[in-house]
This record gives structure tokens, C-alpha cells and sequence, in this order.
């Protein structure tokens, strides 16, 4: 039994990290790269407008 | 009117971008915090013992426990303040510049990273210990890529179930540490706690309680990586104080209680050469109470889950945080626009984890994890000092305020000092070898990397501008 779920384990690792990887090139083929690295450090999506800090445009 | 813009500004890149989620409240502080060095009670801490004896581990870990109480108050302080994903990074970047930014940011991504491949690698182990246990013969290795594959899915697919699952493990493996006490009957010395007969002078000395300050940190190492989650919590200023400070308070019960139990069971001699890995485990099998072995089993395993779970989670940020200001490529700066992770990080280094724990020996991983951190710590004093200076109380809004400064941070850097002297003694070469490596490391961020960051927009706080300037 133990020697089932060794290999259980080698099978679900792949199974999971192979979802994972097609996951990630959908992601990557179905947005703008602009889109996926639009991230802003110090916007603070629950502030009221008028709260929010004024986060320096991106370059 | 140009604070009209400027709000408007902001407001309409909101909306266009892509941000982390902020879901998280004090438990999940809490349990990122814990979770991460929770571990450290249950194996590791005991080399302080084999260095300065059980009276030693006991200095050492009131030690380590001032060393990190000042830690957790200074970063309740700052984190709070400075509210953004990265942690140390962002707060280095704000108070001190970029070369320190980026050295800190490399100091956090090591420590989380080396953290994780020796959790999992442990996890896997203990997979295998318990399967021996049992009659069975199994090798470890599926078993630690299995423990990491769900431990990156979990992270990759959103960082409130992450934590909300840290939460329960964590408080599981903590409630073990409880069950345990309880079970070796604290109230009737003698009985089963032969503190008298076990507990001897320093064996070693002076220098041996010196020594034993380098193992003594594995009883709090990591409770830093509160600030990790800045950017995603629903109320920084509250969330992350009240997360963190409860995370130490948790952390210096535990290793009270692990001491304790451990040196009553067991002569220091044996715990600080513990060749089956987990000293509470063997506190358990000592008592001879197949409940309470059961039960440390699994708490030692959920441990080092636990650990590797907030370790997948600090890494990824840590990495995502510089690669958006352009530290490092921007690329690593990607947002999951379903889940709202940085998974591009998240999956960028988890191989590199994997190789640690399949291929390179666990002291080799921990002691490259603990200097990593030490460095960290050492920079906290001066960012405590910069931030006091440059915004003095009163002029900006604090989510917290540390009480005596700056005794916390004098304290804090004679004790680093103290760790690194420690270090030097059991570890000189493999100190010196990671000193060079992040020297190298920033003569190529100044003299290639730099050109690419983004420079005028990487102060992002509503700060007025600093005091002197």
C-alpha cells in the first residue's frame, strides 16, 4: 500500500504542476502583458477616493 | 487642483489594473507569522543545546526571544506605515534607498526560500519516519514534491484560502505543544519531568551559551515574514500589529513550553544531538503515551507544512515586489487576473526550491536560511532609526507606535552582533561565503541593474517629503 501511495504522490505532483503550467500559458496567451504587470504599489483598493494616496504613475 | 488630478489619476489606474487582493485580517497575520517558525519548537532548536547544554538553550532562547520581540515591535511600527507587499524591501526602499532595498529584498527571498526546501524536505522525511514506524520502507522524495505541488497550487490559486488554511494547521500544530504539556504533568515534579536530575551546569561554558544563540533563533526565525502581507490586508494598521505581536507572544509560550518539556524528558546531551530530527517528538515517545505520540507526529508534520505554505507565500512576494520597481525584471511583477497572486513568482521559484530539498543536505539549507535572515535583522535597527528621523512621530500616521525607542533598536543590533559572533563560530566559512555572494550581487545591481528601475516612481507612500531634506 505504501508503495501505491508513494507513486499516488508522484502522479498527483505531476498532475497538479502540469495544470499549473497550462494555467499560467492562458494566462499569459489571453492578456496584455500591460494588463498583467499593471500591479501599483500603494493603491489601496477599500480607501475612498478621496483617502487614496497618490500612487507616481508607472514610467 | 492638482490634488484633484493626482486623485483622479490614481483612481482611474485602479481601475484599469490588476492589484493583489486585500482579504486578510489579524488571523491570517497571525497565522503567517507562527506559521512560518512554528516549526522551529519542534526541531532545530535543540543544537542549542548540544552547544551550551540545557541551561543554555534555555539563555539562548530568552535571548532570541528579546532579538525577536524587537523585531516584532519594530515591524509593527514600520509595516504598518508602510503597507506594501515586499515588507523589509518596501520599508528599505522608503528609508534608507535602493542598494539597501535590494539587498534586503535578496536577504528575504533567501531566508523564505532555503526555509521552504527544508520544510518540505522535513515533511517528506517525516513521511517516511512514520511509514518506518510502521514496518514500511518508503523513499521521502515523492512525498516532498508532493507537500510543495499543493503548497503552490494552494498558493497560486489565492492567498485567503492560503492563509485561512496556515490558520487551522498552525493552530493545530500549536494545540499539539499544549496537549503535550498537559500530558507530561507540569504540576507534579518528579513524576514524569525529572528537571532536577536532568538539568546540569553549563557544560561548555560561557562560550557554549554564546554558541547556542545561533540555534536559539530557530525558536522565533521568520515571525519578520508578518510584513510580507502588507498589501493584502484588509486594515494594515490594525491587522498587522495586532498580528504580529500576538504571532511573538504565541511563539514565546511555545518555546517556553518546548524547552520545558524537552529538557525535563530528556538529558541535554541527547537533544542537542538528536539524530531522529524532532526533539518533541521524542518528548512524546518518552513519555510512552501512544496518544501523545500520534498527536506530535502529526503536529511536527503539520509544523513544517505550515512553514513551507507562509514561506511559498513571503518568497513569491518578496521576488514580485522588486520586480516591480524593476529591481529585478519586471516580468516577476505579473498578476493573476483571476486569483490576484503574484504567480509568476509563486511558480518561477518553486523549481528552485525543489532543487534545494531534492540535492543539497538540510544544514547546509538552514544555516544559509539563518544568515540570510541575521543580515535581515541587522538592517532593522538602522530602518528604525532612518524612519524615527526622516518622519518623526506626529508627522505622518502611524498604525502603530513601539514604546522606548530606541532601546529596541540598540538592543536588536548588539544582539545581531552577539548571533553573528555566535555564527562565526560554528559557521565561519559558510558566513564569509554569503557575505561575498550579496556583495557580488550588488555590484551587479549598481553597476548593471539600476539602470533599468524605476527611480522617480519607486517612493510611493503619501508621505510629506522626510525631515532634512
Amino acid at each position: 500500500m505504501w508503495d501505491i501511495l508513494a507513486l499516488a504522490a508522484w502522479v498527483v505532483s505531476a498532475a497538479i504542476f502540469l495544470w499549473m503550467a497550462w494555467d499560467f500559458f492562458v494566462v499569459n496567451s489571453k492578456y496584455e502583458e500591460s494588463v498583467l504587470i499593471s500591479s501599483r504599489e500603494g493603491l489601496d483598493e477599500l480607501l475612498p477616493a478621496g483617502d487614496q494616496p497618490a500612487a507616481k504613475k508607472k514610467n | 487642483m492638482v490634488d484633484t488630478t493626482v486623485t483622479t489619476t490614481s483612481i482611474a489606474q485602479q481601475s484599469q489594473s490588476i492589484n493583489l487582493l486585500k482579504v486578510l485580517g489579524p488571523a491570517h497575520v497571525w497565522a503567517l507569522g507562527v506559521g512560518i517558525v512554528l516549526v522551529g519548537e519542534f526541531m532545530g532548536w535543540n543544537y542549542a543545546a548540544g552547544k551550551g547544554g540545557a541551561f543554555g538553550a534555555l539563555i539562548a532562547c530568552f535571548v532570541s526571544g528579546i532579538l525577536y520581540t524587537c523585531v516584532a515591535k519594530i515591524d509593527s511600527e514600520v509595516t504598518s506605515t508602510v503597507a506594501s507587499a515586499g515588507g523589509q524591501y518596501a520599508q528599505a526602499k522608503h528609508t534608507i534607498g535602493p542598494l539597501m532595498a535590494f539587498n534586503v529584498g535578496l536577504f528575504m527571498t533567501l531566508t523564505y526560500l532555503m526555509l521552504n526546501a527544508g520544510d518540505v524536505l522535513v515533511a517528506g522525511q517525516l513521511v517516511q519516519i512514520g511509514a518506518q514506524q510502521l514496518g514500511h520502507d518508503i523513499p521521502w522524495q515523492p512525498f516532498t514534491v508532493f507537500f510543495l505541488a499543493i503548497l503552490t497550487l494552494l498558493n497560486y490559486r489565492g492567498v485567503l484560502a492560503t492563509l485561512t488554511v496556515n490558520f487551522v494547521i498552525t493552530a493545530a500544530a500549536f494545540a499539539s505543544i499544549i496537549i503535550l504539556f498537559i500530558g507530561v504533568k507540569p504540576w507534579a515534579p518528579g513524576e514524569v519531568l525529572l528537571h532536577k536530575e536532568l538539568l546540569t551546569a553549563l557544560p561548555y561554558g560561557w562560550i557554549g551559551v554564546i554558541a547556542a544563540l545561533h540555534f536559539g533563533m530557530w525558536f522565533y526565525l521568520g515571525i519578520e515574514g508578518t510584513c510580507q502581507a502588507a498589501e493584502e490586508v484588509r486594515s494594515p494598521g490594525r491587522a498587522l500589529p495586532l498580528g504580529t505581536m500576538s504571532g511573538i507572544i504565541t511563539l514565546l509560550i511555545a518555546a517556553a513550553i518546548t524547552w520545558y518539556v524537552a529538557c525535563g524528558l530528556m538529558p541535554w546531551e541527547y537533544i542537542g544531538w538528536d539524530a531522529t530530527l524532532a526533539p518533541l517528538y521524542d518528548s512524546a515517545r518518552m513519555t510512552g503515551s501512544p496518544v501523545l505520540i500520534v498527536i506530535l507526529f502529526i503536529g511536527t508534520l503539520l509544523s513544517a507544512i505550515a512553514s513551507s505554505n507562509g514561506c511559498t507565500n513571503d518568497q513569491a512576494r518578496a521576488w514580485f515586489a522588486m520586480g516591480r520597481d524593476r529591481y529585478l525584471p519586471e516580468w516577476f511583477a505579473g498578476v493573476h487576473p483571476k486569483y490576484r497572486t503574484p504567480f509568476r513568482s509563486i511558480l518561477f521559484l518553486t523549481p528552485i526550491v525543489l532543487i534545494f530539498a531534492l540535492y543539497i543536505p538540510l544544514a547546509q539549507i538552514i544555516t544559509f536560511s539563518i544568515l540570510s535572515g541575521l543580515l535581515n535583522y541587522t538592517f532593522m535597527p538602522i530602518n528604525m532609526w532612518n524612519f524615527r528621523r526622516k518622519w518623526p512621530l506626529g508627522v505622518i500616521r502611524r498604525g502603530f507606535t513601539h514604546p522606548f525607542h530606541p532601546f529596541p533598536a540598540i538592543t536588536l543590533l548588539v544582539l545581531c552582533a552577539a548571533t553573528f559572533f555566535a555564527v562565526y563560530l560554528g559557521y565561519g566559512r559558510q558566513l564569509l561565503a554569503m557575505m561575498a555572494f550579496y556583495i557580488v550581487a550588488s555590484l551587479w545591481f549598481a553597476f548593471y541593474r539600476y539602470r533599468y528601475v524605476r527611480r522617480g516612481a519607486q517612493f510611493t507612500m503619501p508621505w510629506p517629503k522626510p525631515a532634512g531634506y
